[in-house]
């Protein structure tokens, strides 16, 4: 294709190649035409003024379109700035008012004109993104006049990005004005191919009727090539929300899956620690704001520490204060701790109001990137990372630290861990904190893609319980295949059943595994099991 | 089992005493209400009425939960929705009755459909303006569900925080399911704006006096049937599975079989709780499936006493006293008053405040009797 249009750039960098001296004398021409004092001749004085490619060009035309150009009989024009006049072709101001001064008379057609040439000046604006957002425009308004314009503009770009798109508009034109030859729209059906999003599909289906029927064939190709790319990308959509969705579950489960693996404690309240890990990280953003602007950045490293102590220790204080009361009773400690999280939602809401709270993002986890037609937010990016680095973390902590062979001990037989001298009150209180403080910092994250209300850690609790019983108990690999098998078939369910049925039908699914498994994907065998 | 032994198999004191105590309600706040003048200081103000109706069938309520939770050890978090499935087959009933005085006066179509541009009843809706149908329903779709359901779960053994937590994911399913519009119950709004019943005015003090007569005969009627389950053998074998279901089956009883009766008897419990709220409270809509909603049932039972259906109905009318009390001087106390309730009564009260009175009873001998009604036994790991 580059080899096609190559003899077409390089002619018109030909005629772009005049100096400087040649665009102002253009330009002088131009002007002087404005003297005509008729329609067509205004026209051609900004066809002209255009095509001059002189930088003062879009004052000029912005002067016209504002009713600020004006012109004298011997063919100068000029510019009204506030009371006084500059020289329309240098920009220099007039000493005193020129004689026989006359405003340029504009109609419909004028402002036409007008508007096809500010748009072919601001493809040629020094500013990329203006650009950008310029050949995009012509790609959608398909304006044959602005062909010239976007050719120029085409042959005079050096950045990939924005030429891309510059070629795509003028593969546009170049489709719907007819009348171009069938090779040149072969080649242009070709570049709305390589385009392959929504807008080259609607492009390409509603080609004029006098197109040749090669090029409709071509294009019907296209059409099959770009369905099946979307098709592809929709996936890979929906896969990456799902990521992103379980990463967010797995945050929200993991800590979930400690308490209730090691302890067989459902922790009602464990949404409530969620919700103390986000709120933390909105005091210490408050205090970042009004002490010390500069460490904004740092706010979310300074809340990670701060979250996971915090939470930590309120889940001491509840495991010493009342679960150890209630050990061998599951069911009331899943009453009390639910008990403890209405505590804790209304002294929060006392505390702080019954409102969202302001969480920012700090700048790098603002903004996105786009590969292909897939859009990635920075901040959903880093929580999926993240969430891994979580998981592997707390893998390592298990398996490499004595606390976690104890912990690990206790899980698999409670008794005889304790016959060895582990003592399991205390494994018991740190790992409640240890599951409390984990979801402590997963609140830093969720604060950044979340509201913080009183309300945030009801809205995870249910789907907590729901990855660590489908994903089984006492195992953090259950937990990881859970809460991304959750999410993925969530997010894969969401465009044909809607949201809401989508999970509703995630739930009847879980329900009806639990038949079939009663004990989770990954169950623990032996005598655990019937403890 | 002839009726007169199902009246008083049984009976005892404290069974009397409850009988002729939700009688004696259930014909004095009616009579009062209406045959003494206002200005009597014995008179019962009519907004009374409705509330203490309320108050019963939340009774109702926690004893479905207290029969299953107490005597067959199933927590379930979930039988809000058994409630809210009755109070909808009511409510579709109550919808139909409305005919063409809505808003939108369609003589078929409730109003929110109208709104939708429905253009037919569903399927579903059919046999609805029937009174005895409604009824039927009222009793078939919680116990249908509850049937199925359980079914599923104690067939392949799933019990204690487990099942506990898939009671609640089907409570919560429903509450998503019923919030949107496409299901034809009226989505966030629910059912609402109710005319009358049976012919007789909703809003008419003899009606709500009637409905509040039903709800005290349905909650003594209840309050027998519970007792007769649990003194017959299969009530003796229920409790045998609370305390040590491993054995109980290893005795060659079919569990799975007693606990799935007992659940649905207790789901179609909640189901006419629900079909009795709903006209006395004059609205329903899917936050009663909200798993919160499930739980504090659950603590009713608690605070009056786990393994006491008098403790049930005792718990369920002093918290939702306390609730209409809190939430009206002091709103922001009721989340701490409730959440306190749940750790208090579980850490230091675990048998409720019966169980708790009781053992003070049998420490003093010679006081009271010795009771002869089955005693709740401390469970032991379930």
């Amino acid at each position: 294709m580059i080899r096609r249009l190559l003899p077409v750039l390089l002619t018109l960098c030909a005629l772009l190649i005049p100096a400087a001296g040649a665009r102002a004398a253009a330009l002088d021409d131009a002007l002087a035409l404005f003297a005509g004092d008729s329609y067509s001749a205004t026209e051609s004085a900004i066809n002209g003024v255009v095509a001059s490619g002189d930088e003062r060009a879009l004052d000029i035309i912005l002067a016209l379109q504002d009713r600020k150009l004006y012109f004298t009989p011997d063919g100068k024009a000029f510019i009204k700035v506030g009371s006084g006049y500059e020289d329309a072709a240098t920009g220099a101001a007039v000493p005193e008012e020129p004689a026989d001064l006359k405003q340029v008379r504009v109609n419909n057609r004028i402002r036409n004109a007008v508007k096809a040439a500010l748009g072919a000046l601001q493809l040629m604006s020094p500013d990329p993104a203006k650009r950008l957002a310029a050949a995009e425009a012509v790609f959608k308004s398909r304006d044959a006049s602005s062909l010239e314009a976007l050719e120029k503009a085409i042959a005079a770009e050096t950045d990939p990005a924005v030429k891309r798109v510059q070629e795509q508009a003028r593969a546009a034109v170049i489709l719907t004005m007819g009348g171009a030859s069938e090779e040149d729209q072969l080649a242009a059906v070709e570049v709305i191919r390589d385009r392959g999003d929504v807008d080259a599909l609607s492009l390409l289906s509603g080609l004029p009727a006098d197109t040749p029927q090669s090029v409709l064939d071509a294009a019907q190709k296209a059409i099959g090539v770009i369905n099946g790319e979307l098709a592809l990308w929709s996936v890979v959509q929906n896969a990456w929300y799902g990521l992103s969705l379980g990463s967010v579950l797995l945050l929200a489960a993991i800590g979930l899956a400690i308490t209730f693996g090691v302890m067989g404690v459902i922790n009602m309240a464990h949404g409530e620690m969620v919700m103390l890990g986000a709120y933390t990280t909105f005091v210490v953003q408050e205090i970042i704001r009004t002490q010390a602007p500069w460490l904004f950045d740092w706010s979310l490293a300074i809340a990670l520490p701060l979250a996971f102590l915090v939470a930590g220790l309120v889940g001491i204080v509840i495991e010493r204060g009342i679960i150890r009361f209630l050990y061998g009773r599951p069911l009331e400690t899943l009453l009390a701790t639910w008990g403890l999280s209405l505590i804790l939602q209304q002294a929060v809401r006392t505390i702080f109001g019954p409102n969202n709270r302001q969480v920012g993002n700090p700048s790098w986890m603002s903004g996105a990137t786009e590969i292909g037609n897939l859009t990635i937010t920075y901040n959903r990016f880093w929580i999926i990372i993240f969430a891994i680095g979580v998981f592997v973390l707390l893998l390592l902590v298990l398996r490499f630290t004595s606390f976690g062979l104890q912990m690990r001990a206790v899980t698999q037989n409670r008794a005889m861990a304790s016959a060895m001298g582990i003592r399991t009150p205390w494994v018991d209180a740190f790992t409640f904190g240890l599951g409390s403080g984990i979801a402590g910092i997963a609140g830093v994250a969720l604060s950044q893609i979340d509201n913080v209300s009183p309300n945030l850690g009801q809205s995870y609790i249910i789907d907590s319980f729901m990855v660590v019983v489908f994903g089984g108990v006492g195992n953090l690999w259950g937990t990881l295949v859970g809460a991304f098998s959750l999410g993925i078939a969530n997010k894969f369910l969401e465009p044909y059943a809607g949201a809401v049925l989508g999970k509703i039908l995630i739930l009847v699914f879980i329900i009806l595994f639990i038949q079939r498994r009663p004990r989770g994907l990954f169950a623990l065998k032996g005598r655990a099991v019937e403890a | 089992m002839n009726f007169g032994r199902f009246i008083l198999g049984g009976t005892d004191r404290t069974a009397l005493i409850v009988l002729v105590f939700i009688l004696g309600f259930g014909i004095l706040v009616p009579v009062l209400n209406l045959m003494t003048p206002e200005s009597s200081p014995v008179h019962v103000p009519s907004y009374l009425v409705p509330l203490i109706g309320k108050y019963l069938t939340y009774g109702l309520l926690a004893l479905s939960v207290g029969l299953i939770w107490g005597y067959a050890g199933i927590l379930s978090l979930g039988h809000g929705a058994f409630f809210a499935l009755g109070g909808y087959a009511m409510g579709m009933y109550l919808m139909r009755q409305i005919g063409d005085r809505g808003v939108y006066g369609n003589p078929i179509l409730p109003d929110f459909m109208v709104f939708l541009n429905w253009k037919e009843l569903p399927w579903y809706w059919y046999g609805f303006d029937a009174f005895p149908f409604a009824l039927l329903m009222v009793v078939l779709v919680p116990g249908a569900l509850a049937l199925v359901f359980g079914w599923f779960a104690f067939r392949s053994r799933v019990t204690g925080v487990y099942l506990s937590i898939i009671t609640q994911a089907m409570t919560f399913a429903l509450l998503l399911a019923f919030f949107r519009n496409d299901m034809g119950f009226g989505g966030n709004n629910g059912l609402t704006d109710f005319k009358d019943l049976l012919g007789f005015d909703l809003q008419a003090d003899g009606t709500r006096a009637g409905l509040f007569a039903a709800s005290a005969v349905m909650l003594i009627l209840a309050y027998l049937l519970c007792r007769w389950i649990i003194g017959s053998k299969v009530g003796r074998v229920l409790i045998a599975i609370r305390d040590a279901e491993s054995r109980t089956r290893f005795l060659g009883y079919r569990v799975e079989y007693y606990k799935l009766f007992v659940f649905t008897v207790s789901a179609m419990l909640a189901g006419i709780a629900g079909a009795l709220y709903v006209p006395q409270v004059g609205i329903i809509n899917p936050s009663e499936f909200s798993p919160a909603n499930s739980i504090e049932i659950v603590i009713w039972v608690a605070v009056g006493g786990r393994g006491y259906l008098h403790g049930a109905i005792l718990g369920a009318v002093l918290v939702n006293y306390a609730k209409t009390y809190l939430t009206g001087a002091a709103p922001d106390i009721w989340l701490f008053f409730l959440g306190g309730l749940f750790i208090a009564v579980t850490v230091l009260m675990p048998k409720g405040i019966v169980g708790t009175l009781d053992q003070a009873k049998s420490r003093l001998p010679g006081l009271f009797k010795p009771k002869a009604a089955p005693r709740a036994q401390e469970v032991p790991g379930e």
